[in-house]
C-alpha cells in the first residue's frame, strides 16, 4: 500500500514541478477558471508588496485573503511552490479514511452490493489517484491558487471527524470557515458523524443528543472566535472582515469565474441586485437541513454532497473546488451499476474544460465572441455538475433501498420489477 | 455763496462715497489685459490671452462682500460660500505638443481639470468639495458634476498652493480632472461673461468661438488665488486669472501660408482698449527676428520689452493698446507677421523635460501603463515629481511597478500610494524620482481590467474609457537666473508661477490621457441571463426536491383504460372491482 501510494506521489510531485519551471506557469496562473479574485497568487504577492509599503493590505479592493495567509506567506514566500507541494501530499494521504463496513444483516441475494475488504483496500489509492492527477488540481497547483490550503484544511477536518476527534475536527472547521464562509454548512455532517460514531441516536426529545451538540458548537464557535480575534491582533484593524467576508458575500467583484454569479449580477438590474443576492447564497445554505435529514444515518455521503454544492453555487468557484469533490467519486465505486447519466456527463464536463479556454481567447483576445459565448459554456458545466452530483444522489438512495428490499425486485406477479421515485 | 454750497455739497457727496465703500469693504482693484503672440518653429502660431483681476477685498472676513465692480459676483460668491483659499479650473481641447511647440505659458492637460485648496476652516471637505464642483458646473455651463468621489484624489506633495500661504495640510487639497470632458462655445460664452468688459471691448472682443475652435489647442482656465499687495506682504488681496490659449495651425488656419495677422487668426481687429483696464498690452515675441531678417511685422511699434520665462530670456515688441496712437489713422490695429523666406531657420530650444505615457498588451484582460519622461538637459539631474490618477476598473498591481533610467533600476526616493476600492476611488500614486541627466526614465506598472456591471458602462463602451493624463511637477534648472522679484511692474505672461530662487523654474507637464477598453457584458441580454441563469438553479434544485421528497417504490402497472372504466361502474354498483 506503501509502495504505490509513494508511487503516486512522486509521478504527482514530478509533474507539477515540471510545470512549474515551465512557461506555461505564467499562462495558468492567469486563467480565471484556475484563479478567482480570492485566491489568486498575484493578489497575495500584492498584499504583501502594500504591507511592506506600509499599507494596509485591505485598504484597496485587490486583497481578499484572510491575515492568517498574509502571515503564513510572509515567512514562505519564497517556499511558495513548495508550500502547495505539501499541501497536495497532506490532502491525498489523509484520504485513507476508514470506512465502516456494513452489517450482515442485509439480505442474502445482497451480497454483491456490499463492497469486499479487498476493493476497500484499495479505495485510498485510487481517491489519491483521482486527486493528485487530475488535471483541474495540477493547473491549480501550478497556479498557486490559495484553493489548495483551502482544499488541505477541509481534508484534515473529514479526516479528524472520521478519526473521531470533535475537538481537532471544530478546529479545523472554524479554520474552513474562517478561510470562506462556506464551509459552515460541514457542521452539520460532522456531529451526524460524531453522534454515530458514540452511538448517540439522533433525536430531538433525548437529552444526550442536545448535550453533544452544545459541546461540538461550543468547540467550534470557541476556535472560529480565537482564529478571528487572533487576525485582528495580527493586523491590528477590523478591516479584514468587510474585505474578505462582506466580499464574498456581497460580490462586488464581477470577474469572470466558472460560477453562476458573475454574468448574472453583471447584468442584474440594480434595485432587485440585494434581493437576487440574498437568493443566491441563500441556495448555498439551505440546502443542510434538508440533506441532514434524509442522510442522517449517511454521514461521510452528506459531507460529500454538501462539498458538492457548495462547490457548484459559491460565489467565486474555481476548478480546485471541483477537484475536491471529484476526488471523492471512488469512494463510490460500487454506485456505478445505479448511475443514470455517467457518459452524458462525463463527455459535457470534458467538452466544456476543453472549450473554456478557447471561448475566453475567443471574447478577450480575438474578439470574434463576447461575453454570452463564455457564459453559455458556464452554465452548461454547471448543469453537468448538477446532473454528475444528483446522479450520484440517487445511485446511493437506490443502493440504499435495494440493500433494504433485495437487488432482484420481484411484483406481485411475478415479473421483474421495475423502481419508480414517487 | 453758491460756490460754498458746491463745494459743501461735493464734499458731502465724496464723504457718503467713501462711507459707503469702506462700510461695504469694498478695496481697491485694477484689471489688467495682455496677448501674448509667439510664432511656432513648426509654422503654427500661439497666442496667449491674460487677464488678471486684484481685488484687495476680505472675502473670509465677517461681512459679506455685496458691492462688485471688477471682480465677478458669481466667482466671488463661490469664494465665500466654500472657503476656497485657491482655485484653478481649465478647459482644454487638444493635446499640447512640447517637442514641436517647446512649452506652454500655462499648462493644462486635455478635458477638464479642477484642483482646489480650501481654508482650513472647512470640516467637511469632501461635501464642500461636491456642492462645489456642482456650482461651478452651473457657471461654466460644464458637465462638472461627474466630478465625484472616483475620479477625485488627494495629492499628497504635488499642486502645492501658488498663492500665498504657508498651510500645507494636503487634507484641505482635492484635484479631480475629467479627460473626456470636450470644449465648446457653450463653454466659452459664461467663461468670457465673467471678464469686466465681456467681450465688448478690449482684447476679448478677438475671442469669436467660429475661429478659436477651428485650431489644434485651445485651452481656457480660471485661476484665482491669494496674492501679496506689496513687496512687505503685510495684507492680501485676491487674484483672478483668466487665460485663453489657442495655437492655431498652419495649414489649417493659415491656408499653408506663413503670414499671420489679428484678422486672420481672429476674424477681428482692435479697435479699443478695454476702458476699465489699468494697462492693455500685446507682446510679440520677435526673439528669433532681432533685425527683422525672418519675419516683418507691421504696423512698426518702437516698445521693446524683455523678459525671463521658462528658462529664457526673450525679447517682445509690444503694443500698448491705452495708447490712442497705437491704432493709428484708421482706429484700427491688426498686426501682421508675414515670413520672408522658409529657409534660415534657427533651431528651437529644446524643452528639457518631456513626458509621454502609453498603454501596452493585448487583449481585454490585462494590460501595462507606461510612462515615460525625458530629461534633455546634458549634465544636470533633476528630481521630478510623478501624480498619477488611475480609475478603479484598471486594477494596479503595485507590485509589478518599476522605474527604470538608461536600462538600470531607479529607485524612486519617495511613494506615496493608495490603493483604490471598487466605486469608492481611484488609485493614486505619487513618486518622486530622479531624471538622470540626458536619459529617457520609465515607469511601468501592470494593470487588470475589471467587468462592469451592465448599468456603468457609457452609452458607446466600445469606445475606451478615459484614463486621465499623469502630472509630472519639476524644478527645472535654468540657464538664464529667473527673476525672483514677484512685486515688479513683469508682463503677466511671465508672473504666473512664483520664482523662489534663480538657478531654475517651476515646471509642470501632463501627459496624455489614455483610453482603454474594457471587456463587456451584452447589453440586450439581461432578461434572458436572469431567466437561463436561474433555470439553472432550478434544476438543480428541481432534482434534490425530487430526491429529497420522494421514496422508492415498485411500480404497479396501471390497469387499461377500459378496466378502470370498468372498476368506476362496479364501484358504484358496490360489486368487488376487477
Amino acid at each position: 500500500m506503501a509502495a504505490p501510494l509513494t508511487l503516486l506521489l512522486v509521478v504527482a510531485v514530478t509533474i507539477r514541478a515540471a510545470l512549474f519551471r515551465s512557461s506555461l506557469a505564467d499562462l495558468i496562473a492567469e486563467r480565471v477558471e484556475v484563479v478567482s479574485p480570492l485566491n489568486a497568487w498575484k493578489r497575495v504577492v500584492e498584499g504583501l508588496a502594500l504591507l511592506d509599503l506600509g499599507i494596509s493590505p485591505y485598504s484597496g479592493d485587490v486583497f481578499h485573503e484572510t491575515p492568517l495567509i498574509i502571515y503564513l506567506f510572509h515567512f514562505l514566500v519564497d517556499y511558495a511552490e513548495i508550500t502547495f507541494m505539501v499541501s497536495r501530499k497532506f490532502v491525498s494521504s489523509f484520504r485513507k479514511q476508514k470506512y465502516a463496513l456494513e452489517a450482515d444483516r442485509y439480505p442474502l441475494d445482497c451480497l454483491e452490493l456490499i463492497r469486499s475488504p479487498k476493493e476497500m483496500y484499495y479505495i485510498p489509492l485510487k481517491v489519491a489517484m483521482f486527486y493528485l492527477l487530475n488535471p483541474f488540481t495540477i493547473l491549480s497547483c501550478v497556479a498557486k491558487s490559495t484553493c489548495g490550503l483551502n482544499n488541505a484544511v477541509i481534508a484534515l477536518f473529514i479526516l479528524c471527524t472520521i478519526k473521531g476527534s470533535a475537538l481537532l475536527s471544530a478546529i479545523f472547521l472554524a479554520l474552513a470557515t474562517y478561510q470562506s464562509v462556506y464551509p459552515l454548512t460541514l457542521f452539520a455532517p460532522a456531529l451526524l458523524y460524531l453522534l454515530q460514531r458514540l452511538y448517540i441516536p439522533v433525536n430531538i426529545r433525548r437529552p444526550s443528543f442536545w448535550w453533544y451538540t452544545l459541546q461540538y458548537a461550543f468547540m467550534y464557535l470557541g476556535s472560529l472566535f480565537v482564529i478571528i480575534c487572533l487576525s485582528f491582533f495580527l493586523l491590528g484593524t477590523w478591516d479584514f472582515l468587510p474585505s474578505v467576508y462582506g466580499f464574498i458575500l456581497s460580490v462586488p467583484d464581477l470577474t469572470p469565474n466558472i460560477g453562476l454569479f458573475w454574468y448574472f449580477f453583471a447584468e442584474m438590474f440594480e434595485h432587485f441586485r440585494l434581493f437576487f443576492l440574498c437568493v443566491f447564497q441563500i441556495n448555498v445554505f439551505f440546502y443542510t437541513i434538508p440533506l441532514s435529514i434524509k442522510l442522517k444515518e449517511h454521514p461521510v455521503f452528506l459531507i460529500f454532497m454538501q462539498l458538492a454544492v457548495i462547490s457548484i453555487f459559491k460565489s467565486y468557484p474555481t476548478v480546485g473546488d471541483i477537484a475536491l469533490y471529484l476526488a471523492f467519486l471512488p469512494v463510490w465505486s460500487h454506485l456505478y451499476r445505479f448511475l443514470r447519466n455517467v457518459f452524458l456527463v462525463s463527455c459535457v464536463l470534458l467538452a466544456c474544460s476543453a472549450l473554456f479556454p478557447v471561448l475566453w481567447h475567443l471574447w478577450i483576445y480575438a474578439g470574434s465572441a463576447n461575453s454570452n459565448f463564455y457564459y453559455a459554456i458556464t452554465l452548461l458545466f454547471n448543469v453537468a455538475q448538477i446532473l454528475l452530483v444528483s446522479d450520484y444522489f440517487y445511485a446511493y438512495l437506490r443502493r440504499e433501498y435495494h440493500l433494504t428490499h433485495g437487488l432482484y425486485l420481484k411484483r406481485k406477479d411475478g415479473s421483474e420489477a421495475t423502481l419508480v421515485l414517487k | 455763496v453758491c460756490v460754498c454750497v458746491c463745494v459743501c455739497v461735493c464734499v458731502c457727496v465724496c464723504v457718503c462715497v467713501w462711507a459707503v465703500c469702506a462700510m461695504c469693504g469694498c478695496g481697491r482693484d485694477d484689471f489688467q489685459e495682455e496677448l501674448v503672440i509667439r510664432p511656432l518653429h513648426s509654422g503654427d502660431i500661439y497666442a496667449s490671452f491674460q487677464f488678471r483681476t486684484v481685488w484687495d477685498t476680505d472675502f473670509m472676513g465677517g461681512k459679506k462682500v455685496s458691492h462688485y465692480r471688477l471682480f465677478p459676483k458669481s466667482l466671488g460668491q463661490v469664494i465665500s460660500k466654500f472657503s476656497v483659499r485657491e482655485l484653478h479650473i481649465s478647459f482644454t481641447q487638444g493635446y499640447w505638443r512640447t517637442m514641436q511647440w517647446g512649452q506652454p505659458f500655462l499648462p493644462s492637460p486635455p478635458g477638464a481639470e479642477l484642483w482646489v485648496w480650501f481654508q482650513d476652516t472647512v470640516t467637511d471637505v469632501d461635501g464642500t468639495w461636491k456642492e462645489l464642483t456642482n456650482v461651478l458646473s452651473g457657471i461654466f455651463c460644464a458637465s462638472l458634476n461627474f466630478i465625484d468621489s472616483t475620479n477625485t484624489v488627494q495629492p499628497s506633495a504635488s499642486f502645492k498652493p501658488l498663492g500665498i500661504g504657508n498651510v500645507t495640510d494636503h487634507r484641505f487639497l482635492r484635484y479631480a480632472t475629467l479627460p473626456r470632458e470636450i470644449v465648446c462655445t457653450e463653454n466659452l460664452t459664461p467663461w468670457k461673461k465673467l471678464l469686466p468688459c465681456g467681450s465688448k471691448a478690449g482684447l476679448a472682443v478677438l475671442m469669436k468661438s467660429e475661429k478659436l475652435f477651428h485650431s489644434s489647442f485651445h485651452s481656457q482656465a480660471v485661476h484665482i488665488r491669494p496674492v501679496c499687495q506689496d513687496w512687505q506682504c503685510k495684507s492680501t488681496s485676491w487674484e483672478l486669472r483668466q487665460t485663453l490659449n489657442v495655437v492655431f495651425d498652419l495649414h489649417s488656419s493659415g491656408q499653408g501660408k506663413r503670414e499671420w495677422s489679428l484678422f486672420k487668426m481672429f476674424s477681428r481687429t482692435l479697435t479699443e482698449a478695454c476702458p476699465l483696464a489699468s494697462s492693455s498690452k500685446i507682446y510679440i515675441d520677435v526673439t528669433d527676428n532681432p533685425q527683422g531678417e525672418q519675419f516683418e511685422l507691421s504696423p512698426a511699434t518702437p516698445l521693446l520689452s524683455q523678459a525671463v520665462v521658462l528658462g529664457d530670456r526673450r525679447t517682445y515688441s509690444v503694443y500698448d493698446l491705452t495708447q490712442q496712437a497705437t491704432f493709428g489713422s484708421m482706429r484700427s490695429l491688426n498686426m501682421l507677421l508675414r515670413w520672408k523666406s522658409s529657409d534660415g531657420e534657427c533651431d528651437m530650444m529644446r524643452p528639457l523635460l518631456h513626458g509621454e505615457r502609453y498603454v501596452a498588451g493585448y487583449g481585454l484582460q490585462t494590460g501595462e501603463i507606461h510612462t515615460l519622461m525625458y530629461n534633455h538637459h546634458p549634465y544636470r539631474a533633476f528630481p521630478v515629481l510623478l501624480l498619477d490618477t488611475v480609475p478603479w476598473y484598471l486594477r494596479l498591481y503595485i507590485h509589478t511597478l518599476t522605474v527604470t533610467s538608461k536600462g538600470k533600476d531607479n529607485k524612486p526616493s519617495y511613494i506615496h500610494y493608495q490603493p483604490s476600492k471598487d466605486r469608492v476611488r481611484p488609485h493614486l500614486l505619487e513618486m518622486l524620482v530622479q531624471l538622470p541627466p540626458n536619459s529617457v526614465t520609465e515607469v511601468t506598472v501592470q494593470f487588470e481590467r475589471a467587468l462592469l456591471k451592465w448599468t456603468e458602462y457609457t452609452p458607446d463602451p466600445n469606445h475606451g474609457f478615459y484614463v486621465g493624463s499623469s502630472v509630472v511637477s519639476a524644478l527645472v534648472p535654468s540657464v538664464v537666473a529667473m527673476d525672483t522679484n514677484s512685486t515688479q511692474e513683469r508682463p503677466l505672461f511671465s508672473s504666473f508661477f512664483p520664482s523662489k530662487e534663480e538657478s531654475s523654474y517651476f515646471v509642470r507637464i501632463y501627459t496624455e490621457p489614455l483610453l482603454v477598453n474594457l471587456p463587456t457584458p451584452d447589453f440586450s441580454m439581461p432578461y434572458n441571463v436572469i431567466c437561463l441563469t436561474c433555470t439553472v438553479v432550478a434544476v438543480g434544485y428541481g432534482s434534490l426536491y425530487n430526491l429529497l421528497t420522494r421514496t422508492f417504490q415498485v411500480e404497479e402497472p396501471s390497469p387499461g383504460l377500459a378496466k378502470r372504466l370498468a372498476n368506476i361502474i362496479r364501484k358504484m354498483r358496490g360489486v368487488p372491482p376487477l
